[in-house]
């Protein structure tokens, strides 16, 4: 029976019907807690004493890189999966996550340049912090055209699997940087260990906007993956039934 | 819950941060929306396809 309950959504036609479900709530949450979280953050939060309102930017930068960190993770995870138990839909979720960490990343590092400037006085440095960021990026990258390199879906599988697995070895370096290393970058504002080093209210639009792009990312991968199923299965009897359906535009 | 701002001009303006402010979440919008087009693209390029092989 517990073999049947795990396994039961392993099947991507499942899968498929399961995640096209979870899409309208997950684009739903995202939308109201961002508008939510825009007002608290932009409208009602007050300025920064040291900063002014550049440290505004704290709401969308800080959710972009945890965001792209965990999805990282997320991503190595179900290559993981993928690549041991030979799992397609696995797989399937791991290319589908990629895109969007990729994006996330991008965003971590444009939103980081645009707080920079203003605060450190250069958009960029070779900063701890900032570099293994970059590098994040660049392994998303790697992962994403390693996979569009390989014809045969399940070696592309393997091979960016493996590149994925390895890269992971990043995400520790990222989040511990600011403490192993002098950088630049400021240390944690939000932490397990004590009291968050901010006011409640600021604290409260970060946490609300991180949860509005958790959510958005959520509907995203599920679309995507949707998409990965329909593109990788096209031969099976079921997906030219769902594909021979009028579709919504 | 109070509004920090005390004019329209005032909340664009971000305390003269309002290029880097607007900067940071405009292009977030920015990529999300590519992003959903894309998305969308594929989904009609896939339908597409399979109608005419």
């Amino acid at each position: 029976m517990n073999r049947l309950t795990w396994s039961y959504f392993a099947a991507p036609q499942r899968f498929y019907r399961l995640a096209g479900q979870a899409v309208p709530w997950c684009a739903a949450v995202a939308i109201v807690l961002t508008l939510y979280g825009l007002f608290i953050g932009l409208g009602v939060a007050p300025t920064d004493f040291q900063q002014g309102d550049s440290y505004r930017i704290i709401f969308i930068h800080v959710p972009a890189a945890w965001t792209a960190m965990v999805l990282y993770v997320a991503m190595a995870f179900w290559a993981a999966v993928g690549l041991i138990f030979n799992a397609r839909l696995a797989a399937m979720l791991a290319q589908a996550i990629a895109p969007t960490g990729a994006l996330m990343a991008f965003l971590a590092l444009w939103t980081g340049a645009l707080w920079g400037k203003p605060t450190w006085g250069t958009w960029w440095v070779w900063d701890a912090r900032l570099t293994s960021t970059l590098i994040l990026l660049f392994l998303y990258i790697g992962y994403m055209s390693l996979r569009a390199a390989i014809d045969d879906e399940r070696r592309a599988d393997r091979a960016s699997a493996v590149l994925a697995i390895v890269g992971v070895v990043n995400v520790p370096i990222i989040y511990f940087s600011v403490k192993w290393w002098n950088t630049l970058h400021q240390g944690a504002s939000v932490s397990l260990t004590k009291a968050p080093a901010m006011a409640a209210i600021m604290l409260q639009g970060m946490l609300i906007m991180s949860l509005a792009l958790w959510a958005y990312c959520f509907a995203a991968v599920f679309v995507r993956v949707r998409l990965v199923i329909l593109e990788r299965e096209r031969g099976a009897a079921w997906t030219r039934e769902h594909l021979a359906r009028p579709q919504p535009a | 819950m109070k509004l920090y701002w005390a004019s329209w001009p005032d909340f664009f303006a971000m305390g003269g941060y309002g290029l880097y402010v607007w900067g940071s979440f405009g292009v977030a919008v920015l990529v999300i929306a590519a992003e959903l087009w894309s998305l969308r693209q594929r989904r009609k390029a896939l339908h597409s396809e399979i109608e005419e092989p």
